[in-house]
């Protein structure tokens, strides 16, 4: 994989030897995560956001068994059984609130881990399937998190279930019909949460697998990096062990320490007081938001409020999908040779606009259906859509790009030859000079 | 992983190395251990509490004592309790039976017990026992009306043949231990609390 000077696996005991030969699992992991994957040299932080999200999914999947040891899928026990974990399991409370908000912290990493590839034009080529890739494993992290949220059973969760599953009786003729299929009922109830609860559990496994896939992908053409120039030689790249696990790891660090301020004293910040509350099918509550990583799209859906030849519940839930569905064709709708927005100072403007317009977005989805939300809804939607369709296509079109750096290593080197030397092979001249420094 | 495949010269320059052959501790190789064992110890502790989850939660240890009125067993009679989720048998042995229990040579049993050491003074006959086979758990017969209480005319566990006399002592079959008798007491002359 990868270039032609990344280091061969040499095992380095027999036994190593001896397995390697016969299953050569230590040669994969050697050229995936070891010294084995060379890196262009200067990947900012940004470009620990894979791995954090890795973590994430990680830390989901572990605490997710062994919540699953004491949930109850069953309605009328669902919610008694996760206050149950809350007060009379040993460290329930803490594997719930890790599972709780690591679904925020999960969505974060991805949030940071999605506009780096905006912005460095991740998604261009030759990295097309590596980004749709990430685009697939998004959805099916969304479902993840919805079916998830259905679990507990409170009021939140009820009429979640009830609002997003009614985004399929909007498809003309068929959907009331698919959606009392897909709900197993008339209204959510026992059979939706038990489906619910098996593909809650079987997707991160699913993601797992797509994940493997995408570094699979990841690893034929390298990561990307923030100049955007192809890696040329070797002097362009150290390899991913030490180099980058140890800033994987400080990186890992820091966002435990954010994590843990979010388990340990803000529990409760970013979950609704109301999911305290059992689910009761005949009362919704006043107020009805979904978890903060839904609310831009939650904003386009509501932004649709007159029929326009369709129905206006119909336009929102097929806008709201295609504000994702539009991010599979982002390599198409944006021409620009250039990757790194560093080199792009008109595409550089608009990417802040678009970040700007989905905090916007962000906020009409939480607040209330006033007429100023709901005007301010519908700008944002229509700007989203109008980046995506219209500006990326004629700003790639008309754009001229800053002049790009030969290469990565004169990019970020300052000439001295020791410096940029491929790492390893280097400096036969400065070994006679250490030896005196180290005096 | 500190040290041996790195080359003996400065990653960055102006770093000190090591002496001539490349060995001894570098500052480099001191923070490489500070740093992969600090992660090494965070690991550790983010075990515990998925380990500790399997342990009894605190509403199965709220089921730790169990009150029984056994007022209305009769000489010869015996009945089944729940404790812990499992079966406690309590049996009001008759005079004969508490005479076969008594002419055993305790010496000469697997695990030598009296009757006296396994029920409270004064109440010799009310005997309490854990209704599990000590061999792999079972729940042995004999407790019921009419169930076999095998050849020694106390217990007998379905599962292995073990055979357990009028005293729940082990006495013929692979189980290692006489049937266990839990922590109880008398609360009144007609209740017993048991846990």
């Amino acid at each position: 994989m990868s270039f032609a000077w990344a280091k061969p696996y040499e095992p380095t005991s027999p036994f190593m030897k001896w397995v390697d030969e016969r299953l050569p699992v230590p040669r994969l992991v050697y050229g995936a995560i070891g010294g084995g994957y060379p890196v262009p040299r200067n990947l900012n932080y940004f470009w620990n956001f894979g791995v954090l999200a890795g973590l994430a999914l990680m830390i989901q999947i572990i605490t997710g068994i062994v919540l699953a040891m004491h949930y109850y899928s069953y309605a009328g026990g669902a919610f008694d059984s996760v206050e149950r974990i809350m007060r009379d399991v040993p460290a329930g409370w803490v594997l719930r609130y890790v599972h709780q908000n690591g679904a925020s912290f999960f969505f974060a990493i991805i949030y940071i881990h999605i506009f780096r590839g905006l912005f460095y034009g991740s998604y261009k080529a030759p990295r097309e399937m590596v980004w749709m890739l990430g685009v697939t494993i998004y959805l099916l992290m969304m479902a993840t998190a919805f079916m998830g949220y259905v679990l507990p059973w409170g009021q939140m969760s009820y009429w979640g279930a009830q609002v997003i599953t009614g985004f399929f009786s909007a498809i003309p003729v068929v959907g009331e019909p698919l959606r009392i299929f897909l709900l197993g009922g008339y209204a959510p109830d026992q059979a939706a949460l038990t489906r619910f609860f098996s593909l809650h559990y079987l997707l991160p496994f699913i993601i797992a697998a797509v994940t493997i896939l995408k570094i699979w992908a990841l690893h034929i053409p390298g990561s990307s990096n923030p100049t955007g120039v192809d890696v040329k030689d070797e002097k362009d790249t150290l390899p991913f062990h030490p180099f980058y696990t140890a800033k994987d790891g400080f990186g890992i660090g820091v966002a435990l320490l954010i994590f843990s301020i979010f388990i340990f004293f803000l529990p409760y910040s970013l979950g609704h007081p109301d999911n305290y509350i059992e689910a009761n099918p005949l009362v919704t509550p006043a107020h009805i938001v979904p978890e903060w990583y839904f609310w831009p799209f939650y904003a386009i859906l509501r932004s649709f409020t007159v029929d326009f030849i369709l129905p206006a519940k119909l336009w929102g839930v097929l806008a709201m999908f295609s504000a994702v569905l539009v991010l599979f064709f982002l390599t198409w709708l944006d021409r620009s040779p250039v990757r790194s927005s560093s080199y792009r100072p008109v595409y550089k403007i608009f990417f802040w606009v678009l970040v700007a317009d989905i905090i916007v977005l962000g906020y009409v989805g939480q607040a209330h259906i006033t007429p100023l939300n709901v005007a301010l809804g519908q700008v944002a939607s229509a700007y989203y859509f109008l980046h995506f369709l219209i500006i990326l296509p004629l700003v790639s079109k008309f754009e001229r790009p800053l002049p790009l750096p030969n290469s990565i290593s004169e990019s970020v080197l300052h000439g001295e030859k020791q410096e940029s030397a491929p790492f390893g092979l280097a400096t036969t001249g400065s070994t006679t000079a250490a030896p005196a420094a180290a005096e | 992983m500190a040290t041996v495949s790195e080359p003996a010269q400065p990653m960055m320059p102006g770093e000190p190395v090591a002496d001539a052959s490349g060995q001894g501790v570098r500052r480099r190789d001191f923070i490489n251990i500070a740093a992969t064992s600090f992660a090494g110890v965070g690991a550790g502790v983010a075990i515990v509490p998925l380990l500790m989850q399997f342990a009894p939660s605190a509403d199965v240890q709220a089921l730790s004592t169990t009150e029984v009125d056994i007022s209305k067993i009769q000489p010869g009679q015996g009945i089944k309790a729940v404790w812990r989720k499992q079966p406690v048998f309590i049996r009001n042995l008759l005079p004969a039976e508490i005479a076969a229990a008594n002419k055993v040579d305790v010496g000469s049993l697997r695990d030598p017990q009296s009757l006296a050491d396994r029920t409270k003074p004064g109440k010799a006959n009310w005997l309490i026992t854990l209704g599990v086979c000590t061999h792999l758990g079972c729940v042995p017969l004999g407790i019921g009306e009419g169930e076999n209480r095998g050849e020694y005319g106390g217990y007998f566990c379905p599962c292995h043949g073990s055979a357990y006399d009028t005293a729940g002592r082990i006495r013929k079959g692979p189980a290692p231990k006489n049937l266990v008798v839990p922590e109880y007491s008398f609360t009144s002359p007609t209740v017993v609390q048991i846990g």
